[in-house]
C-alpha cells in the first residue's frame, strides 16, 4: 500500500489578510483522494494541480471560505481509495469529497461517502450508474458523463464519413460507457469491438485483429499510459498511415501527446475543452497554470479547476457550510463561469455543455491539439431521464 | 484469416523468447546452487530502467541496451554477495522470505529514484518500422529483432554449456550440485558466473521489452511468475527445457487471449465474454502446468538424473 | 507449561482497545485493529501448515479471497434476489455465510491440496501459487461479479445480538474468532496430530517409514489452515464491505507468509505479532514517508538473516525448531 500524506495549507497565514471569512475558526477541509501514482498518476497530479490554481487565486480560500485540501493517493487500486476515504470520514471528519479520476475506484468510494452523508464532486470520473438510477442527491459531476464523451466521438465520426469501425477500451465501468456510448450515436457499422485489460501494456494480439478486421477507422478509448503504450504499438504496426483513430479526448491529452510525437499527428479528438479556447476564464486559467507548472494543463486540471469554482461558487451561497441540503441548492445554480463557456447542471447533476472536434496539427512546427467545430449542443446524458432525485 | 493466425503465432513466438530470456537464468539459479531468487524479476526491471535512462540521454538505443545488460549483471553480482550467499544453505521459506524484501527494496528505490511514471523508450533507428513477411502481414520489425535475439542467446548457451568447460559444470552442477563440490570446483566461482549470466540474460530481456511494453515500477513481478511457471514446466537446472517450456507457454497464452474472447462472444455480451476470454487464457497457462507437474513432476526436460 | 498471565493481560488490553482508541481521538485505530485481527487468523492458519507442517504454501491467499467472495457473492444475490445457480438463495445471516465460507475455502484447499501435495519442495511452492493464480484469474473474469473492480458489500451481514454496523462490536466479534482459533490451533499442535505434523515437518522419510500416512496428515492440515483463511476472508469481507480478486493476488499470500515469518514461525502468537507488526508498519511509516517499503525489504532480509525466530524469537518466546 502506497500512501502519500501531503496536506495543501491552503494559505491559512493568509486568512486575516484577505476578505472576512465566513466560517470562524478552522478552515473547511475537502478530502481530496486520486491517483498519484502508477501509469495515470499524471492525472491526478493535474487534478491536483488544477484544483490548487483555483485556491491561489483566491488566496486559500473558495467563494470566501477558508479551506484546506487534504489530499491522498488511491494507488489506482480501489481498496486503498476505501480505506483513505475512511480515515478521511473517521479521524478527519471530512464531509466534503473529490479527486478520482477512474470510474472503478470511484464505485469503491462514493457510496462510503454518500452512506455517511458526506458530498461528492467529480472532477472526472462519470460513470453511468451513478447518473442515473444510482444518482444522488448529495453527488455532483463537474466533468461530465461518461458516456456524453464517447457519444461526441461517435458523432464525430459520423462528421468525418466512417462507415465502419473498429472499437476498443478497457474492461471497466468506464471503458464500457465508452463503447456504449460510441455506439449511441455512430451511424455506421461496429465491424468488432474489444475489451482490453485495464493492466495491458502489450497491444500485439489487438492489433493483429484490427488488421484482420480492415475497418474504416479505429475509435479507442485508453485514458493515461494505457493510450500512449497503444498509439506507440499502433504506430509501430503499421497501422497509423492505413486505418486513423478517432478518439476521445483521453486517450490524447497533453501528456499523451508528449511522449507518443510524431506518431499523434493527424489524430481527430472529440472534447468538451482545450487548452486554445478563446474565453477570458480560460485563458487565464491557462496562462496561470503555465507560469506555475510550465507545462500545459490538460482538460483533467481544467476539470478540477472548474470544480473548484463550483465548490467555491456553492460555498459562497453557504457562507462556508457543507450541510448537504444548502450545499446543493447553492451547487446547482452553477453560479460561476466556467473555462467551458456553456455550462449547467441537469436534473441527474451532471453536466449539459457543448462538444467539439479537435485536431492534431503542427503549429509553427510544433504539434498541437487544434480546436474544430462544434459538433455538440447542450448537450446532456441519457441516463437524465432515470434519475429520480 | 490465416494472416491472423500467423501473425498471432508470431506474438507468440516473441513473447515467448522474451519469457526465455529471464526462465533460462532463473532455472540455472535454481538448478545449479538451489535457490529460489524471487528478485529475478527486479534485475529485469533493472535492465530496462538503465536502457531507458541511457537511451533518453544518449540518443542512442544501442548504447541503451549496452547500459541495460552491464546494470543488470552489476545488480546481480551485488545482490550474489550480499544475499544471497547467506541463503545458499538456508531452506527455501527464507530463500522465498529473503528475495521477496528484495523486491520491495528494489521497487520502492526505483521509484524513489524515478517516480512512477512509466518511461518511454524510443526504438532504434531502422527498427521502428515493419516488414511484410508474407503477403498481407507487415510484422514490426523490433518484435522480429526481439526473436532473433532470443534464437541467437539460445544457440550461444547450448554452445556454452555443451561444448565449453564452463558448461560442462554447470551441467555437473545442475545434475548434482554436491559431488561436484566434492570433486574440488571451485564453487563460488562457478555460482557468480552462473548468476551473473542469469542477471545478464534478465538485463536483457528487460531491454528488449522497454519498447514493446511499458517500463514501470513492478513490471518484474508481472512476468516472474510466468517465468517460474515455464521454469517448473520446462525442468529445473535445464536451459533446454526452459526454452521448450517458454516457446509453449508463450505460444499458448497468446494464441488463447487472441482467439478465446472471439469464441466467447457468441454465447455471451461483449464486456463478459472478454473478461472472461482473457482470464481463462491466463489460466490456461497454470492448468497447462498443474497436467504437466501431475504427469511429470520434474518438468519435461528434467537436469536431475 | 504456558504462563497464563500475560496472555491474559494482552486479552484485557485488546478487549479495552476500542475505548482506548475513541479517548485518544483515534477512532481509525479501532479499524485498523479489526483487519490485524483477521489477518491475524489467515497467518495463524498458514502457520500450522508453514511452522509446524513445513509446507511452504505460497497461494494460501486463494481460500482467504474464497471466503471473502462467498459473503460477497451471497450478498449480491440477497441483493437482487436471484438464487445463485438458481438455487441457492442470497443471505446476509452471518451465521450462514461463515460456514458457508468456511465451507467453501475448505473444499477448495482439499481440491487444490490433493493435486499439490502429490509434489514437494519447489514444485510444491510453484504449484500452489499457480493454482492460486488460477482462483485470481477467474476473479478477475468473473464480470458478474465485479471483476476487476470489486464488487461492493453495501451493507454488512446481520447477526442477532449484534449490529455489525457499530465497527466496535465488529471487531469484538473479529477478536472472538482470533481467540476461539488460536485456542483451535493450540490444542491441534499439542495433540497428537499436532505431533505427527511435526515430525513430518522434521523428517517425512522418516515418518513414512514408522507407518505414518503422511500424505492424509498433510492434506488434514492444508484444509483446516485452508478453511482458517476462509473465516479471515468473510469476516474481512464484512470490515471491508468490499471484496476484489486483489485478495488473492499471490502479493496477498506473500504478505500473509511475511507475517508469519516476522512474528515468528511456528509460535501461537507469533503471527498475529508479524500481522500487527506488517499493518501497523504500513500505517505508520506510511504516514511518514510513502516510500515505507524501501525499509520493509531491508528489515524482512535481516529478520531472515539473523533473526529467524522474528519478534517471538527476539521477545525470548520463539518455537524449539528442530
Amino acid at each position: 500500500m502506497r500512501l502519500e500524506r501531503r496536506s495543501l495549507l491552503a494559505g491559512l497565514g493568509l486568512a486575516p489578510l484577505a476578505a472576512p471569512a465566513f466560517s470562524q475558526g478552522a478552515p473547511l477541509k475537502i478530502g481530496m483522494i486520486t491517483t498519484l501514482s502508477g501509469p495515470g498518476g499524471y492525472i491526478g497530479q493535474d487534478i491536483r494541480d488544477g484544483f490548487q490554481i483555483a485556491l491561489d487565486q483566491e488566496q486559500g480560500r473558495l467563494g470566501g471560505q477558508a479551506v484546506q485540501v487534504m489530499i491522498e493517493d488511491d494507488g489506482f487500486r480501489p481498496p486503498q481509495g476505501k480505506a483513505v476515504v475512511e480515515r478521511f470520514l473517521r479521524n478527519e471528519r471530512i464531509r466534503l469529497f473529490t479527486g478520482v479520476v477512474f470510474s472503478n475506484i470511484l464505485g469503491a468510494v462514493a457510496p462510503d461517502v454518500l452512506d455517511a452523508d458526506g458530498i461528492y464532486v467529480s472532477p472526472n470520473a462519470g460513470p453511468s450508474n451513478f447518473a442515473g438510477r444510482e444518482c444522488h442527491r448529495n453527488y455532483f459531476v463537474v466533468s461530465w458523463q461518461n458516456d456524453s464523451l464517447h457519444e461526441s466521438a461517435g458523432e464525430l465520426a459520423n462528421r468525418l464519413g466512417h462507415r465502419r469501425m473498429f472499437i476498443l477500451a478497457p474492461n471497466y465501468q468506464a471503458g464500457r460507457d465508452a463503447l456504449a456510448g460510441f455506439r449511441r450515436l455512430f451511424k455506421g457499422e461496429v465491424v468488432q469491438e474489444i475489451y482490453t485489460r485495464l493492466d495491458q501494456t502489450d497491444y500485439a494480439a489487438e492489433l493483429a485483429q484490427i488488421r484482420a478486421a480492415r475497418p474504416e477507422a479505429v475509435f479507442q478509448f485508453h485514458p493515461g499510459g494505457l493510450g500512449i503504450a497503444f498509439l506507440r504499438q499502433y504506430a509501430q504496426a503499421g497501422l497509423l498511415a492505413t486505418i486513423p483513430q478517432v478518439m476521445p479526448a483521453p486517450s490524447m491529452d497533453a501528456g499523451t501527446l508528449a511522449a507518443v510525437g510524431d506518431a499523434a499527428e493527424g489524430v481527430n479528438l472529440s472534447s468538451h475543452w482545450n487548452s486554445d479556447f478563446p474565453n477570458a476564464p480560460s485563458r487565464a486559467f491557462v496562462t496561470a497554470f503555465r507560469a506555475k507548472h510550465n507545462r500545459t494543463p490538460t482538460y483533467y486540471a481544467q476539470q478540477s479547476y472548474d470544480s473548484a469554482l463550483a465548490i467555491g461558487a456553492a460555498l459562497r451561497q453557504t457562507r462556508g457550510s457543507v450541510d448537504p441540503a444548502a450545499f446543493r441548492t447553492a451547487m446547482l445554480r452553477a453560479d460561476f463561469v466556467s473555462t467551458r463557456g456553456n455550462f449547467r447542471f441537469n436534473t441527474n447533476q451532471h453536466p449539459i455543455q457543448d462538444w467539439f472536434s479537435l485536431k492534431v496539427e503542427r503549429v509553427n512546427g510544433q504539434l498541437a491539439i487544434v480546436t474544430k467545430d462544434k459538433i455538440l449542443e447542450n448537450h446532456g446524458d441519457v441516463f437524465a431521464a432515470q434519475c429520480r432525485i | 484469416m490465416s494472416a491472423l493466425v500467423v501473425e498471432q503465432l508470431l506474438n507468440g513466438l516473441q513473447f515467448g523468447i522474451m519469457l526465455f530470456l529471464l526462465a533460462a537464468g532463473l532455472t540455472l539459479v535454481f538448478g545449479i546452487m538451489g535457490v529460489i531468487n524471487l528478485a529475478h524479476g527486479s534485475l529485469f526491471m533493472v535492465g530496462a530502467y538503465a536502457a531507458a535512462l541511457v537511451a533518453q540521454a544518449s540518443g542512442s538505443w544501442w548504447l541503451g541496451l549496452l547500459a541495460g545488460v552491464a546494470a543488470a549483471a552489476a545488480t546481480g553480482m551485488v545482490i550474489e554477495f550480499v544475499v544471497l550467499r547467506r541463503l545458499y544453505a538456508r531452506d527455501h521459506l527464507d530463500q522465498v522470505l529473503a528475495t521477496f524484501g528484495l523486491i520491495l527494496f528494489f521497487n520502492q528505490g526505483i521509484t524513489m529514484l524515478f517516480g512512477r511514471q512509466p518511461l518511454m523508450v524510443q526504438l532504434p533507428q531502422g527498427f521502428a518500422g515493419s516488414i511484410e513477411i508474407m503477403p498481407g502481414v507487415p510484422y514490426p520489425t523490433f518484435r522480429l529483432l526481439i526473436i532473433a535475439v532470443g534464437l541467437l542467446v539460445a544457440l550461444g548457451l547450448y554452445v556454452l554449456i555443451q561444448r565449453t568447460r564452463i558448461g560442462m559444470l554447470v551441467r555437473a552442477g545442475a545434475t548434482h550440485r554436491e559431488m561436484v563440490r566434492a570433486l574440488g570446483v571451485d564453487i563460488r566461482l562457478l555460482y557468480t558466473v552462473v548468476f551473473g549470466l542469469g542477471a545478464l540474460l534478465a538485463g536483457l530481456a528487460g531491454v528488449m521489452a522497454g519498447p514493446v511494453s511499458n517500463v514501470q515500477v513492478g513490471m518484474g513481478e508481472q512476468i516472474l511468475i510466468l517465468t517460474f511457471v515455464v521454469v517448473v514446466i520446462g525442468g529445473i537446472g535445464s536451459v533446454r527445457g526452459a526454452l521448450f517450456g517458454a516457446l509453449l507457454v508463450g505460444i499458448t497464452q497468446t494464441l488463447l487471449s487472441g482467439f478465446v474472447p472471439g469464441w466467447l462472444r457468441q454465447v455471451m455480451p461483449g464486456s463478459e465474454a472478454d473478461a472472461l476470454g482473457a482470464a481463462l487464457s491466463s489460466m490456461g497457462v497454470y492448468v497447462l502446468m498443474a497436467v504437466v507437474l501431475l504427469v511429470k513432476p520434474k518438468g519435461l526436460f528434467p537436469a536431475h538424473a | 507449561m504456558r504462563n497464563v498471565l500475560p496472555l491474559a493481560l494482552l486479552l484485557a488490553a485488546a478487549i479495552a482497545l476500542p475505548w482506548a482508541a475513541e479517548a485518544m481521538g483515534q477512532p481509525a485505530t479501532i479499524g485498523l485493529a479489526t483487519r490485524i485481527m483477521c489477518l491475524g487468523i489467515a497467518a495463524a492458519s498458514l502457520n500450522l501448515i508453514l511452522g509446524h507442517g513445513g509446507m511452504v504454501s505460497f497461494g494460501h491467499a486463494a481460500y482467504y479471497g474464497l471466503g471473502a467472495y462467498t459473503v460477497g457473492i451471497l450478498w449480491e444475490h440477497f441483493r437482487l434476489g436471484e438464487p445463485l445457480f438458481g438455487l441457492i438463495p442470497g443471505t446476509n445471516q452471518l451465521l450462514i455465510t461463515l460456514p458457508v465460507s468456511m465451507l467453501v475455502a475448505g473444499v477448495a484447499s482439499a481440491l487444490i491440496g490433493a493435486l499439490s501435495l502429490r509434489t514437494t519442495g519447489v514444485q510444491f511452492i510453484m504449484i500452489t501459487l499457480a493454482f492460486a493464480q488460477m482462483v485470481f484469474f477467474l476473479f478477475v473474469g468473473l464480470k458478474a461479479y465485479g471483476g476487476d473492480d470489486g464488487l461492493l458489500i453495501r451493507r454488512r451481514n446481520i447477526v442477532p445480538g449484534l449490529d455489525l454496523r457499530d465497527q466496535d462490536q465488529l471487531y469484538w466479534l473479529c477478536l472472538g474468532f482470533l481467540v476461539a482459533w488460536l485456542f483451535l490451533q493450540w490444542r491441534i499442535v499439542e495433540s497428537r496430530f499436532g505431533r505427527v505434523l511435526e515430525g513430518i515437518r522434521q523428517n517425512e522419510r522418516r515418518m513414512a517409514a514408522i507407518g505414518i500416512a503422511t500424505y492424509r496428515y498433510k492434506l488434514a492440515a492444508f484444509v483446516i489452515a485452508g478453511m482458517g483463511c476462509g473465516l479471515a476472508g468473510a469476516l474481512t469481507a464484512n470490515y471491508l464491505r468490499f471484496v476484489s480478486p486483489d485478495l488473492m493476488a499471490w502479493q496477498k499470500s506473500g504478505e500473509i507468509m511475511v507475517m508469519v515469518i516476522l512474528g515468528g514461525v511456528g509460535t501461537l502468537l507469533g503471527p498475529v505479532v508479524g500481522a500487527a507488526a506488517l499493518v501497523g508498519m504500513e500505517y505508520v511509516l506510511g504516514g511518514i514517508t510513502e516510500n515505507w517499503q524501501f525499509f520493509l525489504g531491508p528489515i524482512l532480509l535481516a529478520v531472515v538473516l539473523w533473526a529467524p525466530g522474528g519478534i517471538m524469537g527476539l521477545l525470548g518466546r520463539g518455537a524449539r525448531r528442530g
